[in-house]
C-alpha cells in the first residue's frame, strides 16, 4: 500500500502491514528530519507534493519493485506538511522470504523515490530561514 | 488555440506567485512552446524553468510533447521527497 499523509507515520502500522508468516525478513526504514546539515541548524522540514502525480509515480514504483524482486509485502508512508527534528517523513516497509531481497529492494524504492516521485522539502532553520531544496539548481531561496 | 493548466510547485510557485496558472497557445503546440510562454509572461522563473521538468496530465514528458487543449501541465524543479 501507499500513502500520502499530513499525521505523523505510525510506523508500527506499517510493519504490520507487511507482515508475512511466509517471510524470514520485515525491514522497515524511516527517513526522518536531521537538526545539524553542516553548520545550519534545521528546526523542521516542509514538505509539500503534487497529490495525483505522487500517489501515480509511488504506485509505479511498488509495481516495479514487486517485478523485480520477490516481495510480499510493500508498504510507503510519506508525511506531508510540517515534519519536526526527529520525526518521520518517510516510511518504507517491506517483507521477503530472505534479508538480501528486502535490503535491496527497500534501498532501490527509498533512492527511486527520491530522484522520481514530486515532493519537495523546505528547510526552516533556527534562524527563522527557509529554502526550498530542488537539488542541482542554484536558485533555492 | 488550446487552453492549457500550468500547476506549480516548492520554488517554482513562489517565483510565479501563483500556484496555478491559465494560459492560452496557439495550436498545435508542445512542451517546449509551454515553457517559452512562460518564461515570456514569468521572466522570474528564468533561473530555475531550465531545471524543472514538466508532466503533462501526471506524466514526465519532453519539450517535444504534443499539448492538447484542457490538459494539465506540472511544472516539476527537481525534487527532494523522501
Amino acid at each position: 500500500m501507499i500513502q500520502i499523509t499530513r499525521e505523523p507515520i505510525d510506523s508500527t502500522a506499517a510493519l504490520q502491514q507487511v507482515a508475512d508468516p511466509d517471510c524470514g525478513a520485515n525491514l522497515m526504514f524511516l527517513g526522518t528530519t536531521r537538526r545539524w546539515t553542516g553548520e545550519t541548524e534545521t528546526l523542521e522540514l516542509n514538505y509539500e507534493c503534487y497529490q495525483e502525480m505522487a500517489e501515480k509515480e509511488l504506485h509505479k514504483l511498488c509495481t516495479e519493485a514487486r517485478q523485480r524482486w520477490d516481495l510480499r509485502g510493500l508498504c510507503v508512508v510519506h508525511r506531508i506538511g510540517n515534519v519536526p527534528v526527529g520525526q518521520a517523513s518517510l516510511a518504507v516497509a517491506v517483507s521477503s522470504p530472505h534479508r538480501g531481497v528486502a535490503f535491496d529492494a527497500a534501498q532501490w524504492l527509498i533512492d527511486t523515490l527520491k530522484q522520481v516521485v514530486p515532493i519537495w522539502k523546505q528547510e526552516v532553520t533556527r534562524q527563522g530561514e527557509t529554502r526550498w531544496v530542488h537539488p542541482g539548481s542554484e536558485v533555492n531561496r | 488555440m488550446i487552453d492549457i493548466n500550468v500547476v506549480l510547485f516548492a520554488r517554482a510557485r513562489e517565483l510565479a506567485g501563483a500556484d496555478s496558472i491559465k494560459l492560452t497557445l496557439d495550436d498545435p503546440a508542445t512542451v517546449g512552446d509551454l515553457k517559452a510562454a512562460l518564461l515570456q509572461q514569468y521572466p522570474d522563473l528564468s533561473t530555475l524553468l531550465p531545471h524543472c521538468t514538466m508532466a503533462v496530465d501526471h506524466e514526465y514528458s519532453d519539450d517535444d510533447t504534443a499539448l492538447s487543449s484542457g490538459c494539465e501541465v506540472g511544472c516539476i524543479p527537481p525534487v527532494s521527497g523522501g
